[in-house]
């Protein structure tokens, strides 16, 4: 166990050093000139050099990419060329609205997806898993801003239940951790139902319905526990991607999340942010991952980290 | 003024309403308090008067802090704000400020002329990074202070607390628009020193209203600043400006009573339905803005090298088709002034639309089949339509351009550079930093623009009209005002003549506001400060 997380903690080290190299290219990729766009449009040739000297541009970029990460060693992102403020600044102001979204899509995303999922493997290719089936369709390929727009305006413009957008109390959450809920439900239902048709066939839900364990039994207990584990890795997986914000749904719901943030920063070619978004990102999936891979065990005492 | 994000909106000069009305009467002297929720889609980037440069913090910062010079409120008529009254001396060369006494920063200190020189200095040192550094060019000292071989500007100086000298390299008529300018507003030492590269977020000035929180990423909340030095002034006693909101959403909010002023123009879905009912009669505001959206040709490119066809792509390019696409928002263009700039030539006529004649002299000018090229746009609706509609009024004469629909900051790179044969200018369309025909020359038509890098998408040099233009901006004294505007009006119609841009239309802006909100319409279509003059609208719940 801890060989393997040993090994594992290394290999993620080398693959966040990858990840700030495409960060850190981020900086010369960019068509545009962040210098000439801080020093505005009356600048003077020798008041653009002035400011690329100071942000310490006109360096070489090795040089650069090394003072990058110094920098980020001492866990400072650099300032934002629009806001000045230091990304470390911006982006916790953004990690609280960020979690919460975060953890109210993942419940909604299970709460449909679960037992959707489970219903459909056990009526397999009966009207109701078609029926189901249809509907996480239609809820993965409806477009964020169609259903968040839908919601709001039914939910929260016509029937007042809830706020039309903002952030602060629970019921800011619900409508927007529900829109990201219907479409990622509709992934969880799908990979819920063939992980469970897959162990439906095992042996041992024939020996538990044998011994006559009854249908919910077989299925919640036996059935549930054992098909579960690609969700726990999926799960791992929107961590890292609720991290890095969800982008669409933040802007329909005035949510001020990491997502409201990148967009706004690629908008305004604000880079520091950019980079330290990509790099927040990054570490959260690589965390996200970690995390689903050292719960398997827990779950299926089969599985044995090394 | 930079301006960053939206689909062309905003500087409004408001020539809709005609006549500007003084400061409302004492007799209907609003009463103080009340409040007003203001949204914003995007964050509010700097509330720092050296560094914020786009239209949403532009008029926040200027009721956070003052100038040397203001606008009457309303109007593009310069008054003295921080000074009491100043004097110019006959060259032109030695403006004398005198100092309005009991001004305090919202820290409770008194603000002498010090302070003044501190802001002054701090908009120039090189270490401050403001992009309105170069306003300050004439004031004597800038070039060695600029170049950072000075500490301080030498013409910059204070003779006592209550007076401020400013001595200029050279005679500039624009001056005291450049002391109303944001960059020009004076700052505490104090505060700078304590928030360093914070100081925009932790803003303090004298101006009307004070910051008192700003929640990143949700709001920021001014409270009427109490020991303002207009008495009675401002209405409100709180403005909260909550950003992050979809303007399509803070309509919405807007109609059940939630919101009060939308930061954002009206979205395009929404802006027929609501402009034209009837319940929001009193709700709308219409104002002309200082704003030009125009097509940039390439003068060092062909086919645009040849006046001929610069000229028949003005004639080319159905103005009326283009209105139609931004809701008729604008009236159609025919100069790069706009209407409420003073310059502005009522009698020129312009390019009038004449296809037929324009593919005749595309084809004398040496393309008889035709000719291809490109046109860039920045990729944010409506303009990617309106480049594909000046698309096909430029193939039916014989120019097939390619539609180049880029992100703001490539297209930007690509005019400064010089590469783009064609640019459509709206999201990036100049609109004026101060109401002075000098500033939409300069950095856009003028020699100075036309360097790698610079605003001058054209890369138009006329050496000719370069003389005529530093003749006109030479003349600073007041009488010598409407001989100049005179001279400037002619350079605008000389350009005309060698057609380096087609202009296609300037916007109206139009303003919405919530029933509860009051204040002369003049208010919500300010020239100078958009989306309302936050110190002249009032609460109808507090009368």
């Amino acid at each position: 166990m801890i060989r393997y997380l040993s090994r594992r903690l290394a290999a993620s080290g080398v693959i966040l050093l990858g990840i700030t190299l495409v960060t850190f290219s981020l900086t010369f990729l960019i068509p545009a000139d962040p210098v000439r766009m801080i020093a505005g449009r009356s600048a003077t040739p020798q008041a653009v050099e002035s400011i690329r000297h100071q942000l310490g541009l006109d360096r070489p970029l090795p040089v650069q990419y090394v003072s990058y990460l110094v920098n980020l060693a001492q866990g400072d992102l650099g300032r934002s060329y629009v806001q000045k403020a230091e990304i470390t600044t911006l982006i916790q102001s953004r990690l609280p609205a960020t979690l919460l979204l975060m953890a109210g899509a993942i419940f909604f995303e299970l709460l449909i997806g679960l037992p959707a999922g489970i219903l459909a493997a056990a009526r397999r290719g009966r009207s109701a898993d078609r029926g189901i089936m249809v509907l996480s369709f239609m809820g993965v390929s409806t477009p964020q801003f169609v259903v968040g727009l839908l919601l709001l305006y039914v939910f929260a413009n016509l029937l007042g239940w809830f706020p039309l957008s903002g952030y602060g109390t629970l019921g800011h959450l619900v409508l927007p951790a529900l829109t990201l809920g219907i479409a990622g439900g509709g992934w969880y239902s799908r990979m819920m139902r063939s992980s469970m048709i897959e162990v439906l066939r095992q042996d041992y839900i024939r020996t538990a319905r044998a011994k006559g364990v009854g249908e919910r039994g077989v299925l919640l207990v036996h059935g549930l526990r054992n098909a579960i584990l690609p969700v726990i890795a999926m799960i791992g997986l929107d961590i890292g991607i609720f991290m890095s914000g969800a982008v669409v749904v933040e802007a329909v719901y005035g949510w001020p999340g990491i997502g409201q943030l990148a967009w706004q920063a690629i908008q305004r070619v604000d880079i520091p942010i950019i980079m330290g978004v990509t790099l927040v990102a990054a570490v959260a999936i690589v965390i996200g991952n970690l995390l689903a891979d050292l719960l398997a065990p827990l779950i299926d005492p089969r599985i044995r980290l090394r | 003024m930079k301006r960053p994000f939206l689909p062309a909106a905003v500087l409004a000069a408001a020539l809709g309403i005609s006549a500007a009305p003084a400061l409302v009467p004492a007799a209907e002297q609003p009463k103080q308090g009340g409040s007003m929720v203001v949204t914003y889609k995007d964050d509010i980037s700097t509330l720092d008067p050296a560094i914020g440069y786009d239209w949403q913090n532009w008029s926040m910062i200027k009721s956070l802090f003052d100038g040397l010079m203001d606008y009457k409120p309303g109007t593009t008529e310069l008054i003295p704000d921080l000074a009491e009254s100043y004097t110019v001396s006959d060259d032109g060369l030695i403006y004398t400020f005198k100092l309005r006494q009991g001004v305090k920063f919202h820290n409770g200190r008194g603000m002498t002329s010090a302070d003044v020189l501190y802001s002054l200095n701090r908009a120039v040192d090189p270490t401050t990074q403001s992009p309105g550094q170069g306003f300050f060019a004439a004031i004597k000292g800038f070039d060695e202070m600029a170049g950072g071989s000075a500490k301080s500007l030498s013409g910059v100086t204070a003779p006592n607390a209550e007076t401020v000298v400013i001595e200029l390299s050279r005679p500039d008529a624009t001056f005291l628009q450049v002391m109303a300018i944001n960059f020009a507003f004076v700052v505490p030492k104090e505060d700078v020193d304590k928030y360093g590269a914070d100081f925009g977020r932790n803003p303090v000035g004298t101006g009307a209203y004070k910051m008192t929180e700003w929640l990143l990423g949700q709001r920021v909340v001014f409270e009427r600043n109490k020991d303002y030095f207009r008495e009675g002034s401002p209405y409100l006693d709180q403005i909260t400006f909550e950003v992050g909101q979809e303007p399509t959403v803070a309509l919405l909010r807007l109609q059940r009573g939630e919101v009060d002023v939308l930061g954002d123009p009206i979205p395009s879905a929404q802006f027929l339905e609501v402009v034209n009912d009837p319940a929001n009669k009193d709700l709308i505001v219409k104002g002309d803005l200082l704003h030009t959206g125009y097509l940039t040709m390439n003068v060092n490119t062909p086919p645009f090298d040849k006046k001929e066809v610069r000229q028949a792509v003005n004639m080319a390019i159905n103005k009326d088709r283009v209105l139609r696409i931004v809701n008729n928002r604008g009236v159609a263009a025919n100069q790069p002034l706009p209407p409420a700039m003073p310059g502005f030539d009522k009698s020129y006529t312009g390019y009038a639309y004449d296809p037929a004649k324009a593919k005749e002299m595309v084809a004398a000018a040496g393309y008889p089949d035709g000719v291809k090229t490109e046109l860039f746009v920045m990729n944010t609706d409506p303009n990617p339509r309106i480049a594909q509609a000046i698309q096909q009024d430029l193939a039916a004469i014989g120019i097939n351009a390619d539609v180049k629909s880029l992100a703001q900051s490539v297209v930007i790179a690509a005019g400064g550079d010089g590469t783009a044969p064609m640019i459509w200018s709206g999201g990036m369309a100049w609109i004026a930093d101060y109401p002075d025909p000098s500033n939409f020359y300069g950095p856009i038509l003028g020699c100075g623009g036309a360097v790698p890098g610079g605003w001058n998408w054209s890369k138009y040099c006329n050496e000719e009209l370069e003389a005529r233009a530093q003749q006109a901006d030479a003349m600073a004294s007041p009488d010598m005002a409407d001989k100049r505007v005179d001279l400037w009006r002619q350079i605008f119609v000389d350009i005309m003549a060698d057609a380096p841009w087609a202009p296609v239309f300037n916007e109206v802006r139009y303003a919405m506001h919530s029933k509860r909100l009051a204040g002369d319409d003049i208010f919500y279509a300010d020239p100078i400060h958009i989306p309302v003059h936050y110190e002249f609208v009032y609460d109808k719940d507090a009368q």
